[in-house]
């Protein structure tokens, strides 16, 4: 045998002999250490496992359902309700308790403020608050339709120490003779409490009243009865509002500054904590979180060894500056939980970054904040840096459009939080007709969507790609006829005649408001859609908007008598409508200016490189519209359109406008579209516009901007 | 696991062995083997007594033992030990939770510990209550399999006692108490969870479970809104058996033979006198079972209804209504709701004050109808006032409930703990849609991500890309071009040659916007969709480095088009696809059509965004495919654009013409055959891969107001457009 061989052989039996011991010898070091692959090193007592499976037959958690010990003896139902009532008072009203829904049932959510008294001074805020309510569609003059109640008393500041603070509250409430111990009343506040404990208590008896407040925490807060309402400066616009700030989105969507905020500080007493710890976390560079000590008149006593150099720090930056280049701005308490850098954060697209434990956000109820705020807690401050930068950017996209979106949908003026306040407690009346979570947190917002129109979202213009729907693939045509009929060769007989070609047309109502009576069923041509006459009942222009229940398709073509249409343009409309079912698409396009010399809007039909406007004489829109025009629109402006027997288009323009904050489509045609008297119209849109109630006010509108302004669009087959 | 592992090594090991061995004689290789088997043998034991002891310890930890509940440690509680005391109503997340716990953690998860297993006995040696019931066991099974679970105490963030408080009726609330109490990590209750069906006892039946559990978060079923502590309490299902016990279909949504059924055996006899009082009002269309009386034995009385002498079985019967009754008994959580919802039947919530499962999460006005006691005798006018449409959007939504979170044990605990999860991290919450929107709508729907309606400023302008190769002549004309037009704000040249360099600074034509050069790595189509950081604008304006002929008027339009809908693809050239139905597969058509589904990035507006997603967020390999084959990027971002927004293109000006002037075909692009084969192929291969064909066909296209209108053309914003 070859020695080289053996050699080998050997050499590879002593590796193994080697390898034996190396193993053997790591054993025996094993068992004195535990190995380091093992997770979790000793546990005490041994016992603590993974939860085991139990190979026993095991009993079910309820016996089967018997009929017996539930079934009889039992309480009346009828009784538990009445006594539940009796028992849950004050801090445990709900509206099972302490709410009677009886009247509102009966005459619907209407809403009664009392009259103001001589002598009693009322702050701006809540002036402001009552011609709100006053100009709703809610308000109601007569206490004996009334569902709810609200006083003519100022609560908003019930601070002792403000100027603002009524006096005698408790007595000049209790001596209202509708009082009825707070009945269905509802309380607006804005500040509670003061120095040095800041409660929440209003300072009289509320008895079984509802609180629309400010501030308010969730130890006080009565779910479902309450509503928390977001604080609001004095200088609050009553109604319009200014837009949010966000003109565009930027990609990616990071800002300057990752974290901002600027403030008082407080440095003892209740709420001070955290504003005291804030600047652990600020960094000067990207994060910038400036507190000032300096408030009082007295501050220097209580002056801490930080205060000088923050307040110097403080002095460096502007607020205004930061707040539009911060992506996330800091919202955290003050004295009290809420405070107005959160309204101020959200206008600005900067997505609040809340630290302010155990607040009841605004309109919680309804509002899932989450998709536009970063809900943080005080007692992880030092987190907060991490946690931010640990947001993806897509999500940053979303909720910074979701605080533009709630801002003008929910609190961009006086007039938006006092309606969403009693939109919320209408849903809660007639729970089985109210609006769900989707359409409160969804564009165009709840105060847009009347949930008596419909409860399927599917009949409303705006939510088709949310649910994946698509509208119905036809539509009604509205033929607003104003003439007797005459002749046979009438415009209005060959638009009927042109319009029932199109193979999109379900049917064709002739809605009758002309003096003269109905002419007979055989004047009308025969055409393969129903035609159904409707006689206008009051003959006024708004009841070509009414929601006729006739009405049975998603699209309705709106049109003039005398409009001159071709079955190919209203079927080319019509295919642009369905790309576009929440706007307005149609034929006549107008626009309006402002007129420096007259320092007021004017009209223009004239040619013009842009529009706003599209005329309902041959538009096809959404049937919600009606609903809403009829429905929302304040009886002001309505009986003010049928007085002038005119502008019932501009102010559908005005309401669609509002609701989208799009622009109408035009789509193209010959100039042959008839022309109407230009001087009257001019007048009148000044009118629409100037109306104090509406809420697309004219700088609203102005401030849109381009936005209800289309510049170009117009659309060729 | 690891030791089959480990042996499976030395078998290998062992088979190589014998290779190793030189040729020798046959006598003394036997000798040698028989050493070397020796030794190996050896090694191969040493081996196994190395790991395997070891493996039995950690198999334990990994798999699951298997154990008797009667098998348990006892814990003898004295009758004077500890007693928690009472839940307190004011407690939120922010005061009696202890978040330190819970820590920031990248994946934003809590961690959930489960207490063993034990058998609690008084002074006298009695058992405290029964042994754990199965939906227990099976709750805690579901947790300790889940995500959420740790076995490691200190790591904790959440408790669950194995101590069961399903049903109060099987307890004795005292000694449960001190139970509770002397858990190891009890610490007042902080952190733990308990979880409670049926609530209160007799006579008065209260909606929280009544055992002190100080400050302990509570998952119950049946709470009322008094007892309910708002975001910190969960409310959840009561479990119906028969969830696991009969298996249920689907049913299509749509009418069916009843319109309102009442199918609870246990009824007060008020709320039956009101049923029946409608029953006799509408006739058939309303039913109101009870439980039968006659019965044959062996025949379980909770599968069975009655009405008169007829006999339905139960749950079959609720899939045969369009609402089902779920009226309050002695307690408000009811487990017919979950067999009401399994059925796809719209369950009609009549229970004053009762806090709906999981309502903190779910949109209970999508799936069923809240009526208040007092309006029973109004029921059936209510429920007719509502649109068929949501009837059926109901029915869908319901079964979807029940699947998600109603089915098993698993899916309640998980759902439990997901809520508190979102509320501890809830910057990382499920969204709204996530929690209620079924998988077919899930699927159906899109959330468009720039959804905010904005116009942006015409002021911010637009950044032009032009991306290229060596068509350097060409390129200086597309410049000088694109810098005429009024909104340029820069111009950005992705220089895709990586063996050339670009001209010098000197030979580029002088514009009036900066001009910056990109050089890229690799030649690859996909980097003319790159978020550039110099890219500074929202809209950006891709352009090929030979479409020469749009002139300024049409590309300011174009802008002030995208304007208008800066979510959506605005460009020039416009194409089709069409179903082949010869060939059963979608074809590319380029064309002239009365349609369009698509603009050719050769000459089109967008939003930057899309850039990112084009980069990071396309799906499949469609990125790597475009780039291996040099072709259809601008398919692919046809199909991202519409697939993300659900909208469709637009096109603007008539223009047809977009190359050399000289060329005579309809299009510049290339109209070989192959190319269209190929383009064919791509839409085909990018439909699979988005599994669905998001584009959408429109009819029509934007252009200027005033354009082909009699009107002198020096007063038109956009007078030079028209040309084919």
């Amino acid at each position: 045998m070859q020695a080289k061989k053996r050699y080998l052989t050997l050499l590879s039996a002593g590796t193994c002999l080697a390898l034996l011991l190396y193993l053997g010898g790591v054993r025996l070091r094993a068992a004195r250490h535990p190995p380091p692959g093992s997770r979790h090193g000793p546990r005490p007592g041994g016992a603590e496992r993974p939860w085991p499976r139990f190979p026993d037959a095991l009993r079910p958690f309820a016996p089967a359902e018997r009929p017996g010990p539930e079934g009889g003896g039992r309480v009346s139902p009828r009784q538990r309700r009445d006594s539940s009532a009796g028992l849950y008072r004050g801090r445990r009203c709900r509206m099972e308790s302490c709410f009677d829904f009886a009247q509102c049932r009966k005459n619907g959510f209407k809403v009664y403020v009392y009259p103001q008294q001589k002598g009693e001074k009322i702050a701006e805020s809540y002036q402001n608050v009552l011609a709100a309510i006053e100009g709703s569609r809610f308000y109601t003059s007569d206490p004996g339709q009334a569902c709810l109640f609200v006083l003519s008393l100022d609560t908003l500041d019930r601070d002792q120490l403000s100027p603002q603070y009524v006096h005698n509250l408790r007595s000049k409430v209790q001596s209202l003779h509708l009082w009825n111990n707070g009945r269905n009343h509802l309380i607006f506040n804005l500040y509670s409490g003061t120095w040095p404990d800041y409660t929440e208590d209003v300072g009289f008896d509320i008895g079984q009243a509802m609180l629309a407040k400010a501030s308010i925490s969730t130890e006080n807060f009565r779910p479902n009865f309450d509503v928390s309402i977001p604080l609001f400066s004095k200088d609050h616009p009553r109604t319009g509002g200014e837009k949010g700030f966000l003109r565009f989105n930027t990609i990616p969507p990071l800002r300057k500054y990752m974290l901002v905020f600027k403030g008082k500080r407080y440095l003892t007493g209740i709420g001070s904590d955290t504003r005291n710890a804030l600047y652990h976390v600020h960094n000067g560079e990207d994060v910038v979180l400036l507190t000032t000590c300096k408030h009082g008149k007295d501050w220097q006593k209580h002056k801490d060894s930080r205060c000088d150099r923050d307040n110097a720090e403080y002095e460096k930056y502007d607020y205004r500056e930061m707040l539009h280049n911060a992506t996330f701005c800091l919202v955290p308490r003050g004295r009290r939980l809420g405070s107005f850098r959160f309204l101020e954060a959200l206008q600005a697209a900067c997505v609040p970054v809340m630290l302010s434990n155990g607040w009841e956000l605004p309109f919680s109820e309804v509002i899932d904040w989450n998709q536009a705020a970063i809900i943080g807690d005080e007692r992880l401050l030092l987190q907060i840096p991490s946690t931010i930068r640990s947001i993806h950017q897509d999500k940053i996209l979303a909720l910074r459009q979701q605080t533009q979106f709630l801002w003008e949908a929910y609190f961009s003026s006086v007039e938006k939080i006092v309606l969403t306040t009693l939109e919320i407690i209408q849903d809660r009346i007639f729970k089985h007709i109210s609006r769900n979570s989707l359409i409160w947190n969804k564009h165009p917002g709840g105060l847009f969507v009347l949930p008596q129109y419909s409860s399927y979202l599917g009949d409303f213009p705006y939510y088709y790609a949310n649910l994946g729907l698509k509208p119905l693939s036809t539509f009604t045509a509205v033929i607003h006829a104003v003439t007797p009929l005459v002749s046979q060769s009438q415009p209005v007989l060959k638009l009927l005649v042109a319009v029932a070609k199109s193979q999109y047309c379900a049917q064709i109502i002739v809605l009758w408001n002309c003096d003269k009576p109905l002419p007979a069923k055989h004047r009308w041509p025969a055409t393969s859609v129903p035609v159904i006459v409707i006689e206008g009942e009051s003959k006024v222009m708004s009841s070509r908007f009414l929601p006729y229940d006739n009405i049975v398709t998603d699209a309705v073509l709106s049109l003039d008598e005398d409009t001159v249409l071709s079955t190919t343009e209203v079927d080319f409309a019509f295919t642009v409508w369905q790309s576009f079912p929440e706007r307005i698409v149609g034929y006549p396009a107008r626009s309006h200016f402002w007129d420096n010399t007259k320092e007021r809007w004017g009209y223009t039909s004239k040619w013009t490189n842009d529009y706003s406007m599209v005329l309902t004489g041959a538009a096809i829109y959404h049937k919600y519209y009606h609903y809403l025009y009829t429905h929302y629109l304040p009886a002001s402006l309505k009986s003010m359109v049928d007085q002038l027997a005119n502008c019932e288009d501009i102010l559908m323009n005005f309401l669609v406008s509002a609701v989208t904050k799009l622009p109408p489509i035009k789509v193209t045609q010959k100039k042959q579209y008839k022309e109407t008297m230009m001087g009257q119209m001019d007048l009148i849109i000044n009118l629409c516009m100037g109306s104090a109630r509406m809420s697309y006010k004219p700088f609203s509108l102005g401030s849109y901007g381009y936005s209800t302004k289309g510049n170009c669009s117009c659309w060729y087959l | 696991m690891q030791r089959w592992k480990g042996a499976q090594d030395w078998t290998k090991y062992n088979t190589r062995g014998p290779a190793l061995i030189p040729r020798m004689k046959t006598k003394h290789r036997i000798y040698y083997i028989t050493l070397f088997s020796i030794v190996l043998l050896g090694l191969i034991a040493t081996g196994m007594f190395q790991f395997w002891p070891h493996s039995i310890e950690s198999s334990s930890d990994w798999t699951v033992e298997k154990r008797s509940v009667h098998d348990v440690p006892v814990v003898k509680l004295p009758a004077d030990s500890p007693i928690p005391e009472r839940g307190d109503l004011s407690c939120r997340m922010h005061t009696c939770f202890d978040v330190y716990r819970c820590g920031f953690n990248p994946k934003n998860k809590i961690k959930v510990y489960i207490y063993s297993l034990k058998k609690y006995v008084d002074e006298y040696g009695t058992l405290v209550s029964n042994t754990i019931s199965r939906e227990y066991n099976e709750l805690l099974t579901a947790i300790s399999d889940s995500e959420f679970y740790t076995d490691d105490v200190n790591r904790a963030c959440l408790f669950v006692p194995s101590i069961d408080v399903l049903n109060q009726n099987a307890l004795r609330i005292k000694e449960t108490a001190q139970a509770l109490a002397q858990l190891s990590r009890w610490d007042r209750g902080t952190n733990h969870l308990l979880f409670n069906m049926l609530p209160g006892g007799p006579p008065d039946y209260n909606t929280a479970l009544d055992v002190p559990r100080d400050r302990a978060l509570l998952a119950g079923g049946g709470f009322s809104t008094w007892t309910y502590r708002q975001g910190y309490d969960v409310s959840i299902p009561v479990y119906s058996p028969l969830s696991g016990e009969v298996d249920l279909p689907e049913r299509g949504p749509g009418p069916r033979r009843y319109f309102i059924l009442s199918s609870q055996m246990a009824l007060h006899p008020e709320y039956r006198l009101e049923l029946e009082a409608l029953q006799a009002e509408n006739g058939d269309s309303v039913l109101v079972l009870d439980k039968c009386t006659n019965l044959s034995d062996g025949v379980p009385a909770v599968r069975k209804r009655c009405y008169k002498n007829q006999v339905f079985d139960y749950p079959q019967v609720l899939q045969e209504s369009t609402f089902c009754v779920v009226l309050r008994g002695a307690r408000l959580g009811q487990a017919v709701l979950s067999d009401v919802l399994q059925a796809g039947c719209v369950p009609v919530i009549i229970a004053d004050s009762y806090i709906l499962p999981f309502s903190e999460v779910l949109d209970w006005k999508r799936a069923s109808v809240v009526i208040p006691e007092e309006k029973m005798p109004e029921m059936y006018s209510i429920l007719q006032s509502i649109p068929q449409r949501q009837i059926e959007e109901m029915q869908r939504q319901a079964r979807w409930f029940w699947e998600a979170y109603f089915r098993s044990m698993k899916a309640i605990a998980l759902a439990t703990l997901q809520i508190i999860n979102d509320r501890i991290y809830p910057y990382a919450a499920i969204s709204y849609e996530e929690w209620n929107d079924p998988p077919a709508v899930k699927w159906s729907s899109v959330s468009n991500p720039l959804f905010l309606p904005l116009i942006p400023p015409q002021s911010q302008g637009f950044t032009a890309v032009v991306l290229t190769y060596d068509r350097v002549e060409s390129l200086f004309r597309v410049i000088t071009e694109v810098s005429k037009v009024p909104s340029l704000s820069k111009l950005l040249v992705v220089w895709n040659n990586q063996n050339k360099n670009p001209p010098e600074d000197s030979l580029w034509p002088k514009i009036r916007v900066p001009l910056k050069v990109v050089r890229t790595a690799e030649n690859k189509l996909s980097n003319r969709f790159f978020p550039y950081d110099e890219i500074e604008t929202e809209a950006v304006l891709a352009i090929d480095d030979d479409i020469i002929m749009l002139t300024s008027d049409e590309l300011q339009f174009g802008y002030e088009v995208w304007r208008e809908f800066p979510d959506r693809l605005v460009g020039y050239p416009g194409r089709l696809h069409l179903w082949d139905h010869e060939m059963n597969k979608w074809k590319y058509e380029s064309e002239w059509t009365n349609e369009v589904s698509m603009v050719l990035t050769g000459a089109a507006f967008y939003h930057k965004y899309f850039n990112y997603l084009y980069t990071y967020k396309m799906p499949g390999d469609i990125k790597n495919w475009v780039d291996a084959h040099m072709n259809c990027e601008d398919i692919a971002m046809n199909f991202l654009v519409a697939n993300v927004t659900g909208k469709s293109v637009i096109k603007v000006t008539p223009r047809k013409k977009f190359k050399c002037p000289e060329c005579t075909a309809i299009d510049g692009l290339s109209l070989d055959q192959t190319h269209m084969v190929e383009r064919s192929e791509c839409i085909n291969k990018f439909a699979s891969v988005f599994g669905t064909m998001p584009l959408k066909v429109v009819e029509h296209r934007a252009d200027p107001v005033l354009y082909k209108d009699d009107f002198p053309e020096k007063l038109k914003s956009f007078p030079n457009i028209g040309s084919l």
